[in-house]
């Protein structure tokens, strides 16, 4: 088992410590301070960011509107379902539905031309670059947060808000002063998990942008591909190390945010 | 309590509006499998997927298909024989391994894919020259990826059932322990395991990276060959796959409400 | 009873792997005293048939990024196919020539590890660690200019570089600078990473030289198609014939025989070359020195330099290497010769250094230029 998993991360870090002969060099280290790789890792934090914070809200309503229906009601398995389904929806096919969706020739963009007279590709392509990925990881993080905080929401004790009743306090008074506080720690501990998510998601960039490496993943995709080519050996390497950093800080928040959610629920 | 729970207008609000926002793809897609590029509908993208006569050119992708079912069984095989044994045996024998064991199974959330594939390729070459090429030994790759979501299914329904006193009962009634794996735990154990044995399928299905990168064949990157040659073929096939694994987790949902039920 | 369940569970997963490498089986290498993955000739074979019989033995060809409507591939993997009785097991049609050494690279000592490549020039010069020297039984009609002396790659066909554009979406284009305009908006895409594609690093030529610069230096080139990004006209998609198919990609830079075969088969859809001067460049076929089928490797290779296949480039669109000698001897496909036409105007292609460069500018200035 951990052959699969610790061989394969120290190798990937290590290459990136190494030049083609196999001297040590920290030149590809180097390497990633390059202004264009450098703006590859804004553009995966951004991105990341956005879709984490937009998936985290959106995700926190579509849990509120079902807090109080049956738990093994219709609605809430067909939900559930849904979004175990659409965060596991491999990338390419989710490029494929927002290539029909939104792309030059998409659904969505020729009835916005036709009805309302907007197109979305006015300033250059939409889908097929960066910005084009929001709507797309949208698809995917939703679901992700539903599936992640409605335990938390479902945690709420009808206890609290009963006693919130009976020292007179509002529908306001509870959210804000006992709800949101006892939430917190899992709301920002799955929005974390859903920028992990977001930064380290591959395969649907990949299936959509085919030109040029604008977010990490496919930089690496890139450095791996044309190692002969662009002769920068172990690329790779040193971009793996730069995303095994940033995404140890996240989890690392993220577990310490679950041991205060747990503290609460249990 | 009507504090705590939304209004059914604010509700349906809710619902509808995301609904309609997350059909859109979906319906884009399903009009696009019937389309003809010079407008118009036609049927005859769905009919060629079963037409005899395109099996020469669709038999790569048929081929693909079933490497990804066949990596999609022996990644459970992997999560039932290796994982879940060795959970068990934490909760009862070791406890204090708890810890480790949950954290062992959250790093490969901390280490994607991508980052993965860098470092597997070498590891690879080894295991093509011991165990031959075949792409069923992708499935070791897979079972670190599935490692997250089937410890998260099998341990909640570990915390949920009485595993500790059940086996000790057992015990105490004179039955050795295959006798407490087979007949008293597993049994126990059915809902998560066969979450964990659908989640991993879900996600043995969905894996593109490292196929991609490591040039095997699985579902997606057929998917994404023939999307480059004939994109309504691809798409139709996205729809399937999308309805099969939405059945596939619909039935954990039903059967975790038929456990609920039992178990009290 | 830990003890005693580690032993169980740990010699159960011995005997399951030692069974699946049973299962997983050896190769053993074509039968015969021939070591097809050295030999350098049809002689060493002993023959013409030795080499057929050979192939047909081993019964199988990885072929990879070959697609069907390029330069007419798709006729000829089916006549391979016929004359021989050798299933050919086609991998990845579209990728860029980067990743078909890339897959070599990963596949290495597999079953489904290519046999063979069909690559751009900037790659070939750089992977000539993959190569298997051979020589085709007509060697001597292939100009010295065009092969590398002891069979490493050898070219196999050309044509010019074209733009294709759906006429019934956007104008004809009659300059490099037409495609900054309007019309274009996110319209303007490349048949793959001129990084990595053999097609897409010509386009970057064409764009060169129409730019008023030489095959020395591709920054001109770039520096189009910089200004193309900042316009909003460059569409980051690789064309393919799904993506013309499907109108997503209205404007393609691509080799005429790929454009010319979509015209064939998309509604509306045009081929244009361009005033001044014309980019062609040759591929290079060339054998993978780990080929899982050495044998039909190299059968492959004589049938695609013999006049059957070489005429059926020209049906493709493309001009084969061997065209003088087919003129000359008076086995070329006249009628498909004609309906193409010839290669005219202000030839340019680039040499191995200039490729070389070339590839290393790209490198260095493609991924910020259409950032």
């Amino acid at each position: 088992m951990l052959i699969f998993l610790a061989i394969p991360t120290v190798l990937a870090v290590a290459t990136g410590f190494v030049t083609e002969d196999g001297a040590f060099t920290l030149a590809n280290i180097a390497g990633i301070f390059d202004p264009t790789v450098l703006s590859t890792f804004v553009s995966s934090f951004w991105v990341s960011a956005v879709t984490a914070v937009v998936g985290a809200v959106v995700g926190a309503l579509v849990c509120y509107a079902m807090l109080g229906t049956r738990a093994d009601g219709a609605l809430r398995t067909v939900i559930d379902s849904a979004s175990s389904v659409l965060a596991q929806f491999g990338g390419v096919m989710l490029a494929f539905a927002f290539i029909a969706t939104i792309g030059n020739q998409g659904l969505l963009t020729r009835l916005l031309i036709e009805a309302f007279g907007v197109n979305i590709n006015e300033n250059g392509p939409f889908l097929y670059t960066v910005p084009g990925l929001l709507p797309v990881y949208l698809y995917f993080q939703v679901p992700l947060m539903i599936i992640t905080f409605m335990p938390a929401l479902q945690g709420l004790r009808p206890q609290w808000a009963e006693a919130n009743a009976t020292l007179g306090g509002t529908r306001f008074t509870y959210w804000t002063r006992i709800a949101f506080p006892v939430l917190a720690p899992s709301f920002f501990g799955s929005l974390l998990l859903l920028f992990a998510n977001a930064f380290s998601s591959y395969a649907t960039a990949a299936a959509l942008i085919s030109q040029g490496s604008q977010i990490v993943p496919l930089q690496i995709r890139s450095a791996l591909v044309s190692e002969t080519v662009l002769g920068r050996e172990n690329m790779a390497g040193a971009l793996a190390l730069g995303m095994i950093v940033v995404m140890v800080v996240v989890m690392w928040g993220y577990s310490v945010l679950q041991r205060r959610t747990t503290r609460w629920m249990s | 309590m009507d504090v705590v729970t939304p209004s059914p207008v604010t509700r349906w609000i809710i619902l509808g509006l995301v609904g309609i926002l997350f059909s859109v793809p979906i319906i884009a897609m399903i009009n696009f499998s019937f389309s003809v590029p010079t407008g118009g509908y036609t049927v005859d993208h769905w009919t060629a997927l079963f037409n005899p006569d395109n099996a020469r050119t669709y038999r790569q992708l048929f081929q693909s298909i079933g490497n990804s079912f066949l990596l999609a069984a022996v990644t459970v095989a992997i999560v039932l024989l290796i994982l879940l044994p060795a959970m068990v045996l934490v909760h009862l024998q070791f406890p204090r391994l708890k810890r480790v064991l949950e954290f062992i199974c959250i790093i490969p959330i901390t280490v994607p894919a991508i980052v993965l594939v860098v470092g597997l390729a070498p590891v690879y070459s080894v295991v093509v020259k011991v165990l031959g090429g075949n792409v069923w030994t992708l499935a070791f790759a897979y079972g670190i990826t599935v490692l997250p979501y089937a410890y998260r299914a099998i341990q909640a329904n570990l915390d949920a059932v009485p595993v500790v006193t059940l086996s000790e009962a057992a015990r105490t009634l004179g039955a050795n322990w295959l006798t407490v794996l087979g007949r008293v735990l597993l049994p126990n154990l059915r809902r998560g395991v066969l979450a964990a044995a659908f989640i991993s399928v879900a996600v043995v299905l969905g894996e593109f990276t490292i196929a991609s990168l490591l040039n095997r064949r699985n579902l997606q990157t057929a998917l994404l060959q023939i999307g480059q040659s004939d994109p309504w073929v691809a798409v139709i096939l996205a729809l399937l796959s999308l309805a099969f694994a939405f059945v596939l987790l619909l039935l954990i949902g039903r059967l975790g409400s038929v456990g609920r039920k039992q178990t009290s | 009873m830990f003890t005693k369940h580690a032993i169980i569970g740990v010699s159960a997963v011995a005997l399951l792997a030692l069974g699946l490498t049973g299962c997983a089986g050896t190769d053993t290498p074509a039968a015969g005293d021939v070591d097809a993955a050295t030999a350098t000739s049809a002689e060493d074979f002993g023959g013409i048939d030795a080499l057929v019989e050979a192939a047909q033995a081993e019964g199988e060809l990885n072929v990879i990024a070959l697609p069907d409507n390029w330069a007419n591939y798709g006729e000829i993997k089916a006549a391979f196919e016929e004359k021989y009785d050798i299933v050919i097991n086609d991998a990845d049609p579209d990728i860029s020539s980067a990743e078909e050494i890339a897959a070599a690279d990963n596949l290495v000592g597999q079953d489904t590890a290519p046999d063979v490549f069909d690559l751009g020039t900037a790659v070939t010069l750089d992977s000539l660690d993959y190569f298997a020297p051979y020589q085709v039984a007509n060697w001597d009609e292939i100009p010295d200019a065009n092969k590398e002396s002891t069979g490493l790659y050898v070219n196999d066909y050309t044509g010019s570089m074209s733009i294709g554009y759906q006429s019934n979406s956007v104008p004809e284009p009659t300059s490099l600078d037409d495609l900054l305009g309007d019309d274009y908006r996110g319209a303007v895409a490349l048949n793959g990473d001129p990084t990595q594609a053999g097609a897409a690093f010509a386009a970057v030529g064409l764009a060169t030289v129409q730019s008023g610069g030489t095959l020395d230096d591709f920054t001109p080139g770039i520096d189009f198609f910089a200004e193309l990004n900042d316009a909003g006209n460059f569409l980051p998609v690789n064309a393919t014939p799904a993506t013309i198919a499907s109108g997503e990609t209205p404007v393609v830079f691509d080799w005429s025989y790929n454009n010319l075969s979509a015209s064939t088969t998309v509604d509306g859809w045009k081929v244009t070359t361009l005033e001044g001067p014309v980019y062609t460049s040759f591929y290079n076929q060339a054998i993978s020195k780990d080929a899982p089928h050495p044998a039909a490797a190299r059968l492959w290779q004589e049938f695609l330099y013999s006049a059957d296949a070489q005429n059926l480039f020209i049906v493709g669109g493309a001009y084969p290497v061997t065209i003088k000698a087919l003129q000359d001897a008076g086995t070329v496909d006249q009628g498909a010769l004609d309906t193409l036409g010839e290669l005219t105007g202000d030839l340019v292609t680039p040499t191995a250094d200039q490729a070389e460069a070339a590839a290393a500018t790209l490198a260095e200035n493609w991924a910020a230029a259409v950032q």
